[in-house]
């Protein structure tokens, strides 16, 4: 009924804005979906259980990608153990015990600035700081990421610290239990959900990491075993994909490696949406 | 007594975690200051930073990073040209037009796009879009700027989007009744109304799509082709990042050109700093709203 | 809780110890250096590995950071692509020939052109002849591919054609296995690299008439070639598992592998 008082003018200015929010969104849905059956269709006919399961070898001519797998999982466990207690720690401080706002500013803007450090920077200071002392190696590798996912799993946490109720804390205290016992047994378990996010979103960010680690942990395909495995220089899967594609022409395994990496890109965005659901239902109760 | 200590303890523990993240900053900073002035005070500022000549293994070195600035700069600028104006309708798309079942299907859509590691869009880049742009636009070769600026603007699509997706929704429902109740349309509301309430966190999308795009270094050095030319749509170029990437492993240790590598990113690190401060005025100013 | 975080720092300083004493421990060797070599080693590696249980780890860095990294004793042995220079040996530095690899100047298998003089490349590289009509291919502007500075390839490419410095690339690439695939997918490219990488998804291309191959290396007809080295400490003796594949990859045994691997033994 309004349309008839509608202006030329405002009509055509409604069709333009329309057509390209239209024109952008289908644009980039098409991209996902061209890439997603791109990859998958280039990728998935190389995926052999050979592959999976061998090392390379250059005798019998053949590629396996068994090692990098072992190096992901490895580069995962190491980060992941530090990152941690000293994501949820800083996380712990800044909700339940700095008291100067200048601090917690501080700190913040600190995660922040981390956050913004593009990924090769941190390769080159992994380089100087880890590479120099530990030898190129997975550990290496892992304590690189450990700076680079503190601001995730920091904020992370942060944001859970902040859903527990003030009232549970006041409860605690209110029972004379002291601030160290209040935050064991109160505040930790509630912010479980935020742990659980912030290691999945850093599991999703180390598997897809490669700047940080080409000086870093190396890119060797080597098979061994978790402990050795950390000490010495290794390639994950991404790094490897690299490797394959870039500076050995190897298509075929470059496009294997990215049809796994994507089908674990997916499973993680989709476990980080599960968690999300079944902790907001599990809080609402 | 005893209980008070182990809470000081405590106290002590958390307050060094927290601090880890600020050191881990000054050691950044202070790591590539100390490693990175030595050569740009060996080859002179303004030589290094406007010299157009990179030559490091000639007999007469030369030290040049005027057309990697050049080339992050231009080929940031070209994502932003291609990326923002995509990201933004998407955005109002997303936030306001879309209905539930659209939106929930295109936004996981765009957070795996998100989620794919750089690499990937490399691999991709470097088969389909490299031979693509060397035919449809009949050059010698597809290796090139104007490659990396697609595959940037690819990439900070996702950041781009999703930024701009939690400030649009963050739109106070009232604004929006009220210009709907005064006779505007929707499509008028969401772009007259609610852009402009979203503004300071669009604008805040936008610096860290700028941030993504300048330090990504992997997809690009797949694409780009990698030689130090002055930046041209079409020739092959080298950016702040992949300059750092792609000579770091080759140079020695303790040679000049390896602490001019360090220079490099140096520079490269300043610039993510101005786009963070930039970031942060924005998301201040979106919280004061 | 607790016991996550007292685990998780358990585990954290085992780690450490680990990592710690890691190199005394014998058992393996580190190789670091020339992308050109990966295939030789890799197979010497691997052989030696399976006689001896010893494994030999492999770093692709290039020429210039597995010398540096000998010297700073970050490896066992260095492999280089290109012989020693004067102030490395002075450095403390001894190389080792261990084969002869010849550098295939390559083009993509739809390029008509397959012979070159060793002048014209050397034009065609310094940007003097920039179509393929004018040495008989189609009319195409030829695309320059090379190496990145420090490559010991681009090295002896450049010193034997002399055309030091004097190369306009088209694309400077970082490996040995890239510079091949971009000239498979490039029907007007050139470029060179390690003759025993090189497979039938290009055409090498012959100089003076003289097709690269074991034989024109090894009789030195074949001009473009350059040594591969091992790198080591002069006067320092080897760890005994390195000093075994030192011993190996030099010995008579190890000649049919790296003829195997597609260039020719300095034995």
């Amino acid at each position: 009924m309004l349309k008839g008082k509608i202006s030329a003018r405002r009509r055509a200015y409604i069709l333009t804005m329309r057509v390209l929010m239209w024109a952008s969104a289908t644009l980039t849905a098409g991209l996902v979906l061209f890439l997603f059956v791109y990859i998958l269709a280039n990728g998935l006919p190389h995926v052999t259980w050979e592959l999976l399961s061998t090392k390379p070898s250059y005798l019998e001519d053949r590629i396996g990608i068994l090692p990098d797998i072992l190096n992901t999982v490895y580069i995962v466990l190491a980060t992941l153990v530090f990152v941690l207690p000293i994501g949820v720690g800083a996380a712990i401080y800044l909700t339940e015990y700095a008291k100067n706002k200048r601090v917690v500013g501080v700190i913040e803007y600190a995660a922040e600035t981390l956050s913004g450090i593009p990924s090769i920077i941190y390769g080159l200071v992994g380089m100087l700081l880890f590479s120099n002392n530990f030898g190129t190696s997975l550990l290496a590798g892992a304590l690189t990421l450990v700076i680079m996912n503190l601001p995730t799993v920091m904020r992370t946490a942060q944001e859970s610290l902040k859903t527990v109720p003030q009232s549970y804390r006041e409860g605690a205290f209110g029972l004379g239990a002291g601030k160290w016992r209040t935050v064991r047994t109160v505040v930790l378990p509630g912010c479980v959900d935020g742990i659980i996010t912030g290691c999945i979103l850093s599991v999703g960010r180390i598997i897809g990491e490669s700047a940080a680690l080409l000086f870093t942990a190396g890119f060797a395909h080597a098979l061994n075993g978790v402990f050795e495995g950390l000490t010495s220089s290794g390639a994950t899967l991404t790094v490897a994909l690299y490797v394959y594609a870039k500076e050995e022409g190897e298509f075929g395994v470059a496009f294997a490696i990215a049809a796994i990496l994507l089908i674990l890109t997916l499973l993680i965005n989709l476990s980080a949406t599960l968690t999300g659901r079944y902790f907001a239902k599990r809080r609402n109760i | 007594m005893k209980k008070r200590l182990l809470e000081n303890i405590v106290h002590g523990v958390f307050l060094i975690l927290g601090l880890i993240t600020v050191g881990c900053v000054l050691l950044i900073t202070v790591y590539l200051v100390v490693s990175g002035i030595p050569a740009i005070r060996e080859i002179g500022l303004t030589d290094f930073l406007f010299g157009r000549e990179w030559e490091p293994t000639g007999d007469d070195p030369k030290y040049g990073i005027l057309p990697f600035i050049l080339t992050s700069v231009y080929g940031t600028a070209g994502a932003m040209v291609i990326g923002v104006p995509v990201g933004f309708f998407t955005a109002v798309f997303l936030s306001k037009a879309a209905g539930g079942k659209l939106r929930t299907a295109v936004g996981s859509a765009v957070d795996l796009l998100a989620g794919i590691p750089s690499v990937i869009y490399g691999l991709v880049g470097m088969l389909v879009l490299v031979p693509a742009i060397r035919e449809i636009f009949d050059v010698p070769d597809g290796a090139s700027l104007l490659a990396a600026i697609i595959v940037l603007a690819v990439m900070i699509l996702p950041n781009i989007i999703k930024v701009s997706i939690t400030a649009l929704d963050a739109v106070p429902k009232e604004y929006e009744d009220a210009s709907l109740a005064l006779g505007a349309t929707p499509t008028e509301t969401f772009f007259r109304v609610s852009v402009p309430a979203a503004k300071s966190g669009i604008a805040a999308a936008v610096a860290l799509g700028v941030g993504r795009a300048i330090g990504e270094a992997m997809a690009v050095i797949m694409v780009a082709g990698n030689v130090a030319n002055m930046p041209s749509l079409f020739e092959s170029v080298r950016f702040l990042t992949t300059a750092v990437a792609s000579e770091m492993a080759y140079s020695s240790p303790g040679s000049l050109h390896r602490e001019a590598l360090f220079s490099i990113a140096l520079v490269l690190f300043l610039f993510i700093m101005l786009i963070n401060a930039a970031l942060n005025f924005f998301l201040k100013r979106r919280k004061g709203e | 809780m607790k016991k996550i975080v007292s685990l998780a720092t358990a585990a954290a300083f085992v780690c450490l110890a680990l990592a710690g004493c890691s190199a005394e421990k014998g058992g393996s060797v580190a190789t670091d250096g020339s992308t050109s070599m990966s295939t030789v080693i890799g197979a010497l590696g691997e052989a030696f590995e399976a006689d001896t249980g010893i494994t030999v780890t492999y770093n692709p860095t290039g020429s210039g950071t597995g010398i540096q990294a000998v010297l700073e004793k970050r490896c066992d042995i260095g492999l280089s692509s290109r012989a020693l220079k004067d102030e490395e040996k002075e450095a403390g530095l001894e190389e080792t020939v261990l084969a002869y690899d010849g550098i295939a100047v390559i083009v993509n298998t739809e390029n008509p052109v397959s012979d070159l003089d060793m002048e014209t490349i050397a034009k065609i590289y310094k940007g003097e002849i920039t179509n393929w009509k004018d040495v008989g291919g189609a009319d195409a502007e030829i695309v320059l591919i090379g190496r990145e500075s420090g490559s010991g390839t681009r090295d002896g490419f450049e010193s034997i054609t002399g055309t030091e410095g004097e190369c306009k690339y088209r694309q400077e690439l970082t490996a040995t296995g890239d510079v091949i695939a971009t000239v498979a997918s490039n029907p007007n490219a050139i470029g060179y690299a390690s003759l025993a990488s090189v497979e039938d998804t290009v055409k090498a291309l012959s100089v003076d008439g003289v097709k690269p191959g074991e034989a024109t290396v090894k009789d030195g007809t074949y001009a473009i070639q350059r040594p591969f080295v091992l790198v080591t400490r002069k006067g320092e003796a080897l760890s005994e598992s390195a000093q075994k594949f030192f011993d190996y990859a030099t010995s008579e045994e190890a000649v049919s592998i790296i003829s195997g691997a597609g260039v020719v033994a300095a034995q």
